[in-house]
């Protein structure tokens, strides 16, 4: 897992053209594709759970995504293995969904939600202030983004740091985000939605 | 006096600690009533009992769940339940709520729900971002399965339940049934043309119900203390509580069960504390960015799908956004534009040109490179979204915008007029021109 990603440099991936005289690329051979043996797993056990394996389409990216940390032509390559679909069909799934990243933009994230509710909230500055950090403190290898409504207008602005929503925040709270992401200490602790005894700061006033 | 604006019963129970767990859960009465419809009651009594307690779909239309429940064909074919738990609905967080602290009451739903629609086959469709409550709801599936509340056999009888937890991974529009179907089919979230109905052929081209985490929530107590008591509750048919997310400008954000039929001042100040001192109401959403914005003389009105629905709007998701003085009214629509156009699927053209169109006309107007005309181009536009796609996606923007410009038209024009004059300003003074600034990629443009 900490194998820094590979910087992006120029075009990559989806954004080249496409190049018509190459035959599309069939079902990767099981036989010829290496997949590591927890991932294969995974699918395998994601497919049965549904009537049509191809339901696994998601999670299984997502599993993908999990062991290279993007959505990478070979981690596509390797779902498309053990699903027995193309390659084609991944990627037309991949690039629909915007928690699938078909670029290495980072193996975690921190999604500061901008939608309506937080943006009456100040949430753009709050977002604009980690980004100013995370450049500051040299923080890499880190997807930070404005998201849509993540559904916790309540602790408004708010974020989630790879899934755990804290809240709310301010522009004077990015400093210590940026720095415990960084030296990977829990973020803002109690200030979690999931955190033991989590309220709004409101709440007691009731 | 808060408290008793307020009438828990969806919630009565989520400050037990521990009440996520299934032995905690069934200590508060948990799964008599799951156990009841499987045992003691036929699908068609537990279909009735639905149908007449007047329970509404909480997830936005507003549908009569037992209605919905009953067009599912009989017969032996493997039928769908599909519980909706993508709550994306800028605005929203009721279902977060219930299914992080009371993740059992929504598997008991599912299983009532299974039995009145006749399904054997259930999925809750969580939103990716949720993956906390995700866990917890994987966590209550295994302990019911574990117990025989799900699976074969539900509760020792013939009825066959089960029930799988699938995560989303980050897409408005998979809220929208037809295309949260196509993404638990492991497509792309497109919505689907319409008619067949999912009732008749839904997921895997199988009859199937549809239902969001509130509604499904509210069957085990339905069941248990029957529909006369929840009609009791709330206004026509607006029967039940209601959980109400608000958020914005207010003093205390967050949810609220409500009995329907109580004014939306009694929320929106009773309950949420009103504006911040020396603060004004501008607008209110009331039910989700989707829906029309009303004005602050239209929180007298009793918080009900009819009376929403009257004022030009709708109770949509139970979502109520405040938006106070102190912000500009151009900026929230095109903060809204710019989520929809980023959310739209890009099936039907007029929603895809449409939202684009619409960014692109209000980051003009924000930059003083528009005039007053421009405003009924706007909403022109709107007025062609409407109706004429597949889901109702692009009539989600285009509702609330079209009303904003209709009701703060005064406002815009003011913004049109202080733009221009900030960009000649700044181009006398030699900075960038308002014609420069379109130039660069992006000028102005945030999510995208």
């Amino acid at each position: 897992m900490s194998t820094p990603l590979p910087k992006r440099k120029g075009p990559l991936g989806w954004d080249e053209a496409a190049d018509l005289e190459k035959p599309p690329a069939r079902i990767p051979e099981a036989a010829e594709t290496d997949v590591p043996a927890e991932l294969r797993e995974r699918v395998e056990a994601l497919m049965k759970r549904y009537p049509d394996r191809r339901s696994a389409a998601l999670p299984a990216l997502d599993a993908a995504q999990r062991v290279h940390g993007w959505c990478s032509p070979e981690a596509i390559a390797q779902v498309a293995a053990v699903m027995r679909v193309t390659p084609a069909y991944l990627a037309s799934v991949a690039t629909f969904y915007d928690m699938l990243k078909t670029e290495p933009l980072g193996r975690r994230y921190v999604y500061v939600c901008t939608s309506v509710a937080c943006h009456l909230r100040n949430a753009k500055a709050v977002h604009d202030a980690i980004e100013y950090e995370a450049a500051a403190q040299g923080l890499e290898d880190v997807d930070i983004r404005e998201f849509e409504c993540l559904g916790a207008c309540d602790m408004a602005p708010m974020a989630s740091v790879d899934g755990r929503y804290v809240g709310p925040l301010d522009t004077s709270d990015a400093a210590e985000l940026v720095s415990a992401i960084k030296e990977d200490r829990e973020v803002l602790p109690g200030r979690g939605l999931p955190d033991a005894g989590f309220k709004l700061p409101w709440e007691d006033s009731r | 006096m808060t408290e008793s604006l307020q009438t828990k019963v969806l919630t009565a129970n989520l400050d037990i600690p521990d009440l996520h767990r299934l032995d905690v859960y069934e200590q508060q009465g948990g799964y008599a009533s799951a156990r009841k419809a499987v045992l003691e009651m036929s699908q068609d009594e537990v279909l009735e009992t639905l149908e007449s307690s007047g329970l509404r779909g909480r997830g936005g239309a507003g549908f009569s769940m037992g209605k919905k429940a009953s067009f599912i064909p009989k017969g032996t074919m493997d039928k769908f339940l599909c519980c909706n738990a993508d709550e994306s609905e800028p605005g929203t967080f009721k279902d977060r709520l219930l299914m992080q602290r009371n993740p059992h009451l929504l598997v008991e739903g599912i299983v009532i729900g299974a039995v009145a629609a006749g399904a054997n086959r259930a999925f809750i469709f969580i939103r990716g971002e949720y993956s906390e409550q995700a866990d917890i709801l994987d966590a209550a599936v295994d302990e019911a399965y574990a117990k025989g509340y799900l699976g074969k056999g539900v509760f020792g009888s013939q009825i066959q339940v089960e029930l799988a937890v699938h995560r989303g991974e980050g897409a408005y529009i998979c809220g929208e049934e037809s295309a949260l179907l196509d993404a638990l089919e492991g497509k792309r979230g497109n919505p689907r043309l319409k008619p067949p109905f999912p009732a008749n052929q839904g997921l895997y081209q199988g009859p199937t119900l549809i239902n969001n985490v509130e509604t499904l929530c509210n069957t085990p107590l339905i069941i248990e203390k029957g529909a006369d008591w929840f009609k009791a509750l709330g206004v026509g048919n607006s029967t039940g509580t209601k959980l109400v997310s608000v958020s914005g400008n207010v003093q205390r954000p967050g949810n609220y069960e409500i009995e329907l039929g109580i004014s939306a001042r009694e929320i929106v100040y009773g309950l949420a504390g009103g504006p911040l001192p020396g603060r004004e109401i501008k607008c209110w959403f009331p039910g989700g960015s989707s829906a029309p914005v009303l004005e602050p003389a239209d929180l007298d009105l009793p918080y009900t799908f009819e009376a929403m629905a009257e004022a030009g709007s709708m109770l949509g998701s139970g979502a109520i956004i405040v938006v106070d003085d102190s912000v500009p009214i151009v900026g929230v629509a095109l903060r809204l534009a710019e989520f929809y156009r980023h959310e739209s699927c890009g099936k039907c053209v007029p929603c895809r040109e449409g939202t684009n169109w619409t960014v692109k006309m209000l980051q003009r107007l924000d930059q003083g490179m528009a005039t007053p005309m421009d405003l009924d181009i706007v909403a022109s536009v709107q007025e062609n979204i409407i109706g004429n796609c597949l889901c109702v996606l692009g009539d989600s923007m285009a509702m609330p915008i079209g009303s904003m410009i209709r009701k703060f038209r005064p406002e815009f024009e003011g913004h049109i007029e202080a733009a221009r004059a900030a960009a000649d300003q700044a181009a006398a003074v030699g900075e960038f021109s308002a014609v420069e600034l379109a130039a660069t990629p992006d000028a102005g443009a945030g999510v995208g």
